[in-house]
């Protein structure tokens, strides 16, 4: 009985072992392994709200405009538009000839169609809010009108327009993101919560949807309806999901990633020396920043959380525990902005020593010292890096008279918390910009924001961010307005910016056109791979 | 016997359920939900997205819900996945943990069977203190440093495996991940044959076959391993349901597909249907396997019996 046990198990097993078979790609592909440091949520452009999903749809759709190598905004599915004198109705020009996958024409219906889909209560699209400057927008997405009603029409055929509620000049670059994307009415009509499936999914961009294994690899071919396909030279790309950085770094030094979007910056150093110009670290439009209750005492004193933040040293914590893969921040808006010059904290050219010396003459007339200290909390959510970030302040701020706790949750007992307006001193966040423009990380600490966590509320801010909306029409004189606004935002001192991002890609010699940006957006069709 | 697996599966059932009501309310009582993360989200979009996927409706309400669709076998849609059902998410992954699993767990088995005979044949001499130590090491070298061990010196130092994925299933990408799963497992089971080796060894029927002039091989593989390998048999069943639902550890680090991750990752996303999903999951695997073990134990020792 047990002899025969143990034949079957090992005749079992063996075949389980032998079960799989090698696939070996056709010789003439190009075939592109891409590493994105997540699996998305969702490929449904409506549905998805971060970077990693970005990278992917970005390849399977062509929005009204998009973006080139360089993250420059420049035509997409509408070869051209035109703004009324207004600046409140856009009207797009849509692609000649433009077909999705299975064929059909590109239509101004169908951007009707899913215009009003980003907004229908029933999508519980996550970046419906971004698209509220369309006109009645609001009104659909909380149910008070109709998805019809959404102030968007076709014209004919090949022109579609948009009404706005008010001039808005990043309208044009929000449009590069996924949430603007086009959806195929008649997939999703046909097929519902199954169009998103690999051999359903019609889409229009530079690539279909091949294979969809959750946490495994996302394929994607090229797509010969594709407008510009002659000039799309990589015919395969697989995207998989690198949660281990570290076993990424040894994938990509093996040859089984072309790239990676991310690296254990733990190990940077040693990364340098190893893949020299193959690993690219440059400024990415995101903010590290600490969240203050500005509402509740002691830190209702501006002077106070002036103090904390001249007392961080901004330079070690970038060096010692980030390894320079973040930048020291001295404002909300990281640099990067064309045409804006943000507003960076008074005390940013000070030394540190002189910060201290300040910060300490401010602690101490407030009455706060080594033997009657200030009591600080930090919060923050699960990441050594962030632990190492929140135990250097501590030790900081520890000779000033600042007694700092610590208290770690997990991102979505962090983010819970904070959304629920919950009782704290000081919150770790970050903002990624969503398109290329100050409002983008402004608009966070508006008095009615959802992501207001410090419950910033000042009426300055308020009135210079509602006239640089209102100039919308005048770029330079806007973004005067809301380089004004950051100024009163950093010196009342909404949040205490910490680090500017950066982005971290390990890049294989072979692979030309990934392109360095302050976007960290890389179109597989301006790619190709030796 | 028949009637014993029947009424041991009906008792299945009141367990289950107690199991899955625990689960669905414990994980509700973790702060946050599944819809905050680092952007925040408008009152008005969290409630649309509360609305989709029925989680406004009173938490009794959507409990009865649950079970409904849980006894007509649908688990519910995915709320951080949500172009996957929590069914499709373990109809992919499942097969992939269940085979890394099941190769471990055979070559624990044989190979820690194995070396667990050969020690306690020698014991106290040279080939038992080699088995002992390896099986010190083994067992204490945790999975996270043999996977990245692994990885280095197979895939990046020799060229022989690849470093990570799953390619379709392909036999070089299994080895890894069946290695770092088996070698802990082979500790054990070492030392757990050993053990039970030594004392089978000294019962009187072996004196008694011994003194039959019976073989070495005959006393040992027939005689001795039958009784040796009932402390074997208790261990490999919960290990065996432990190793099929597959390892966050290896799974992770390797880049495999399989559903050891979900259990840690919908935790923490609070992707309740996917940690109900787990819960049920984990729970039938401890239940058959259990029941595997009461099975064999009957086949394997004459003295039990369950009529």
């Amino acid at each position: 009985m047990l002899n025969r046990l143990l034949r079957a198990t090992v005749f079992a097993s063996s075949l389980l072992l032998a079960g799989g078979a090698f696939i070996t790609p056709a010789l003439s592909e190009t075939v592109y392994n891409r590493g994105n440091s997540a699996d998305p949520e969702s490929l449904d452009p409506h549905k998805t709200s971060t970077v990693y999903e970005a990278h992917i749809l970005r390849d399977l759709f062509l929005g009204l405009v998009t973006e080139d190598q360089n993250a420059e905004t420049i035509p997409g599915a509408a070869e051209s538009w035109t703004v009324s004198d207004d600046g409140t109705v856009y009207t797009f020009k849509l692609r000649e000839g433009a077909v999705w996958s299975d064929g059909s024409p590109v239509t101004a219906d169908d951007f009707v169609y899913s215009f009003q889909r980003l907004q229908d209560p029933a999508t519980a699209a996550e970046y419906a809010s971004m698209l509220y400057v369309i006109k009645n927008g609001e009104e659909v997405n909380t149910g008070k009108m109709k998805p019809e009603e959404l102030a968007v029409k076709a014209v004919d055929a090949n022109t579609f327009e948009v009404t706005l509620k008010s001039p808005t000049p990043y309208f044009i670059e929000m449009l590069t993101h996924q949430a603007a994307y086009p959806v195929n009415r008649k997939a999703i009509e046909s097929m519902g919560a199954d169009w998103i499936k690999a051999g359903n999914l019609v889409s229009n961009g530079a690539y279909t949807l091949a294979e969809f294994v959750p946490n495994d690899h996302i394929k994607l071919v090229k797509n010969p309806k594709f407008y510009d396909a002659d000039n799309v030279k990589i015919d395969v790309v697989n995207y998989f999901p690198t949660e281990d950085r570290s076993t990424a770094v040894k994938r990509f030094e093996a040859g089984e990633l072309d790239s990676n979007d991310d690296i254990p910056t733990e190990q940077l150093a040693d990364l340098q020396a190893k893949f020299g110009d193959q690993l690219r670290i440059g400024p990415y439009l995101g903010t590290y920043y600490y969240a203050v209750k500005t509402t509740k005492a002691p830190w209702d004193n501006v002077e106070l959380r002036n103090a904390i933040s001249m007392a961080i040293d901004r330079d070690f914590i970038a060096e010692k525990v980030w390894q320079n893969s973040m930048l020291p921040g001295y404002s909300m808006v990281p640099p990067g902005i064309t045409g804006y010059e943000s507003a960076v904290a008074s005390y940013a050219d000070m030394s540190q020593i002189d910060r201290e010396d300040k910060a300490k003459e401010i602690l101490e007339k407030l009455g706060y010292t080594p033997e009657n200290p200030l009591k600080m909390e930090i919060r923050y959510n699960t990441s050594e890096n962030h632990k190492n970030t929140a135990v250097a302040i501590q030790e900081q701020l520890k000779p000033l008279g600042v007694e700092v706790t610590l208290l770690n949750t997990d991102t979505k007992t962090h983010y819970g918390f904070l959304e629920q307006k919950g009782d704290f001193d000081v919150a770790r966040a970050g903002w990624i910009a969503d398109y290329k423009d100050p409002e983008t990380f402004l608009g966070i600490s508006v008095a009615a924001s959802g992501n207001n966590y410090s419950d910033f509320n000042n009426p300055k801010f308020e009135e210079l961010m509602k006239q640089a909306a209102a100039a919308g029409g005048k770029p330079e004189e806007r973004m005067k307005l809301l380089a004004e606004a950051e100024r009163v935002l950093v010196d009342e001192l909404g949040n205490i910016p910490l680090l500017y991002y950066s982005y971290k890609n390990l890049v294989s010699d072979k692979i030309h056109g990934f392109d360095e940006n302050v976007m960290d957006r890389h179109p597989t069709r301006f790619i190709s791979k030796d | 016997m028949l009637i014993y697996v029947f009424r041991r599966l009906l008792t299945a059932i009141p367990t289950l359920f107690v199991i899955v009501t625990l689960a669905f309310f414990l994980i509700r009582v973790a702060p946050g939900g599944p819809f905050n993360q680092e952007r925040g989200l408008s009152p008005e979009i969290k409630a649309n997205l509360e609305a989709q996927f029925g989680l406004d409706d009173p938490i009794w309400l959507q409990y009865v819900h649950y079970l409904n669709n849980l006894l007509h076998g649908n688990f519910g849609p995915s709320y951080n996945l949500p172009d996957f059902t929590v069914g499709e998410l373990f109809a992919n992954g499942l097969p992939i943990s269940i085979q890394l699993g099941a190769a471990a767990l055979t070559l624990a088995l044989l190979v820690g069977g194995t070396l667990g005979i050969i020690a306690a044949l020698n014991q106290n001499k040279a080939g038992d203190y080699a088995v002992i130590a390896t099986a010190t090491a083994g067992s204490t070298i945790p999975s996270f440093v043999i996977a990245p061990v692994i990885q280095l010196v197979f895939g990046l130092t020799w060229n022989l495996l690849p470093i990570g994925g799953w390619n379709d299933g392909a036999l070089l990408n299994k080895i890894g991940p069946v290695l770092t799963l088996s070698l802990p497992q082979i500790a054990i089971v070492a030392r757990l044959m050993r053990g039970s080796m030594i004392e089978s060894l000294r019962a009187h029927h072996i004196r008694t076959a011994r003194a039959l002039g019976l073989s070495r091989w005959s006393v040992v593989v027939k005689h001795a391993l039958r009784g040796a390998v009932l402390p074997i048999i208790s261990y490999a069943g919960p290990a065996a349901a432990a190793l099929l639902t597959g390892s966050i550890i290896v799974e992770t680090i390797f880049a495999i597909p399989g559903v050891g991750r979900y259990f840690v990752d919908a935790a923490l996303n609070r992707d309740y249907t996917l940690v109900m999903g787990t819960v049920v999951v984990i729970a039938v695997f401890t239940i058959l396997f259990n029941l595997i073990v009461d099975i064999l134990y009957a086949v394997v020792d004459p003295r039990v019996r369950y009529d």
